[in-house]
């Protein structure tokens, strides 16, 4: 596995008030990894996620977007120089090739889902008023080029039949489907995905995890995911980091983590009370 | 017979104009959740700028359009920035009373560099009738109705088809997904400001062609907002035809039952609806869990 790092987190720091959500976190996270962060809640995995997609800034610290190495440019947004996140507009670092998804579900809730997907390629548009609104030439081809690389993410995700579905009237499990396919819809380079199992049935948290491994090494995109289920994150992890109270408890393989006394101290010692999944 | 025909021309042809107005208040509430009571001064401000480059720099009417229309696009940029962008993240209710600000502001503007009093129009719309089953239209409501049409149509289809008009739509469904899909919030904002201005600025040089141009302009503003509610505050279809709605009213109320009324009935139909569908006809219907 290549060990070059996409993201760097050096000292991080938020604080809201006088909460210290994220308390001087540094790591990076490896080129084609599969990352996770776990924590109880409250331990700061959303604001972590949040401020590494630019939704929230850290007061202290650095958040570094490395480029990409130039011989895969096969990836959509390849970027050529570093970028600090801590000073960089959350649409910006969208396009810069961050997805997302979020923990509550932000979709497009009165668009069908072919429309939410479409609007996940919006970083690949470039035509202006006219030439869009025209719908000529170059301006027709891209869309249905735009429209292939969508078809192909509904075949993936296997979310055929809701094509023409209006978003809003989905069942959870499959809007957190589609918010997935969204994020692939912009060719990210680096995946964020805040609490993508929580709240879904033992079959549906096998579906995710099947497409999260999948996405991984059919389509080598780097995946930092937050997850409070320790036992999804053991399985599906390349490395995992937990986070306590704001703070890096630890880091390091399953394996690792799993035998930690500070891991178990903070976290295992107290997973009876973390049975309850997320409102 | 024939009051009824030239009632109802006349109703439509002003529920077109008051369809374009209406639609500035839909492109701003569309991308930020704020009504701009500051729409009325616009067209009025739109009005007054079409007539001093007209009557009192001389310019051709032509050119005079086109530069009132990128004035007031202008004007709508600069309040974004100024007034509307360091709201951003206030509560909607700041941003709401901010307009009803601005447009005090607007009308002092107004009033200090034209003076108050009403001004006649220099009319640059063909004059001239033409009768329609029996009913007499004035062509130059005949063109305003074409014209408002017109741009009723490409704004609907701006918001259709153009990476623009779909950023807007995404940030009026989720501000947060909109951003982590790589759309500029503030981008939007400016777009939709200059927009609202662009289409006050038009519809103000209609009504002004109609009426004269004088702080009366900017009550359509006022007259508008049951438009605006009964279409929804999203929908651009219901603009239009809560416009129709509106215009109509107005005219069978003011042709048959008397003088007065008709300033009054759109309001009474407004409470009516909001009674029975507090979203607007059109609207969408928003069910939120707290």
């Amino acid at each position: 596995m290549p060990t070059n790092p996409v993201l760097s987190l050096d000292d991080v720091t938020l604080k809201f008030g006088g909460v210290t959500a994220l308390d001087g976190i540094s790591f990076d996270v490896r080129s084609g990894e599969i990352f996770a962060v776990i924590g109880p809640n409250g331990a700061g995995k959303t604001s972590l996620l949040n401020s590494i997609s630019g939704l929230y800034r850290p007061q202290q610290g650095a958040l570094t977007l490395h480029p990409t190495p130039q011989r895969s440019s096969g990836q959509g947004n390849a970027a050529t120089r570093a970028l600090e996140l801590r000073r960089t507009a959350p649409h910006n670092i969208a396009r810069a090739g961050v997805a997302r998804s979020f923990q509550n579900i932000e979709l497009f809730r009165h668009m069908s889902v072919l429309d939410n997907l479409m609007l996940g390629r919006h970083v690949h548009l470039t035509g202006g008023v006219l030439s869009c609104g025209l719908y000529w030439g170059p301006q027709r081809r891209a869309e249905i080029e735009h429209r292939e690389v969508v078809e192909e993410i509904i075949d993936f995700l296997e979310i055929e039949a809701l094509r023409h579905a209006q978003v809003g009237t989905l069942a959870y499990g499959l809007q957190k489907r589609v918010e997935l396919a969204r994020a692939l819809a912009l060719s990210p380079r680096l995946l964020l995905l805040d609490e993508p199992m929580a709240g879904m049935n033992a079959e549906e948290k096998e579906d995710m995890a099947r497409f999260i491994l999948d996405i991984n090494e059919d389509r080598g995109i780097t995946t930092v995911l937050s997850e409070h289920d320790m036992g999804v994150v053991m399985d599906l992890s390349d490395r995992i980091a937990v986070l306590d109270f704001g703070r890096l408890i630890a880091i390091g393989s399953p394996a690792e983590i799993g035998t930690d006394p500070a891991v178990i101290n903070a976290y295992l010692g107290q997973a009876h009370t973390e049975t309850a999944p997320p409102a | 017979m024939d009051t009824f025909i030239q009632l109802t021309l006349s109703g439509l042809s002003n529920g077109m104009v008051y369809a374009l107005v209406a639609v500035g208040f839909v492109v701003v509430f569309k991308a930020s959740d704020v009504i701009n009571f500051a729409q009325g001064e616009f067209l009025m401000f739109g009005a007054y700028l079409c007539f001093a480059f007209i009557a009192q720099f001389g310019l051709p009417w032509s050119l005079s359009v086109v530069l009132a229309v990128a004035g007031c696009a202008g004007l709508g940029l600069l309040v974004e920035r100024l007034v509307l962008r360091p709201l951003i993240g206030e509560p909607v209710i700041s941003m709401i009373m901010a307009t009803i600000g601005l447009s005090s502001v607007m009308k002092a503007l107004v009033n200090g560099i034209w003076g108050p009093r009403p001004r006649a129009f220099p009319s640059f719309l063909p004059e001239g009738n033409i009768e329609i089953g029996g009913a007499v239209l004035g062509l130059d409501r005949v063109l305003v109705v074409v014209v408002a049409g017109l741009l009723l149509f490409v704004l609907q289809w701006f918001f259709k088809t153009t990476r623009e008009g779909i950023a807007m739509r995404a940030i009026a469904d989720d501000n947060q997904a909109a951003l982590s899909m790589g759309i500029s919030i503030r981008r939007v904002l400016a777009v939709a400001w200059a927009l609202a201005a662009v289409t006050a600025a038009l519809g103000g040089m209609m009504l002004a062609n109609m009426v004269g141009v004088g702080q009366e302009v900017s009550h359509v503003g006022l007259r508008v907002f049951p438009v605006v509610i009964l279409g929804g505050l999203d929908s651009i279809p219901g603009a239009i035809v809560g416009g129709a709605i509106i215009g109509l009213l107005e005219q069978y109320t003011g042709g048959y039952i008397g003088h007065g009324l008709n300033m009054i009935v759109p309001f009474l139909v407004l409470i009516l609806v909001l009674m029975i569908r507090p979203y607007g006809l059109f609207g969408k219907r928003i069910i939120e869990r707290v």
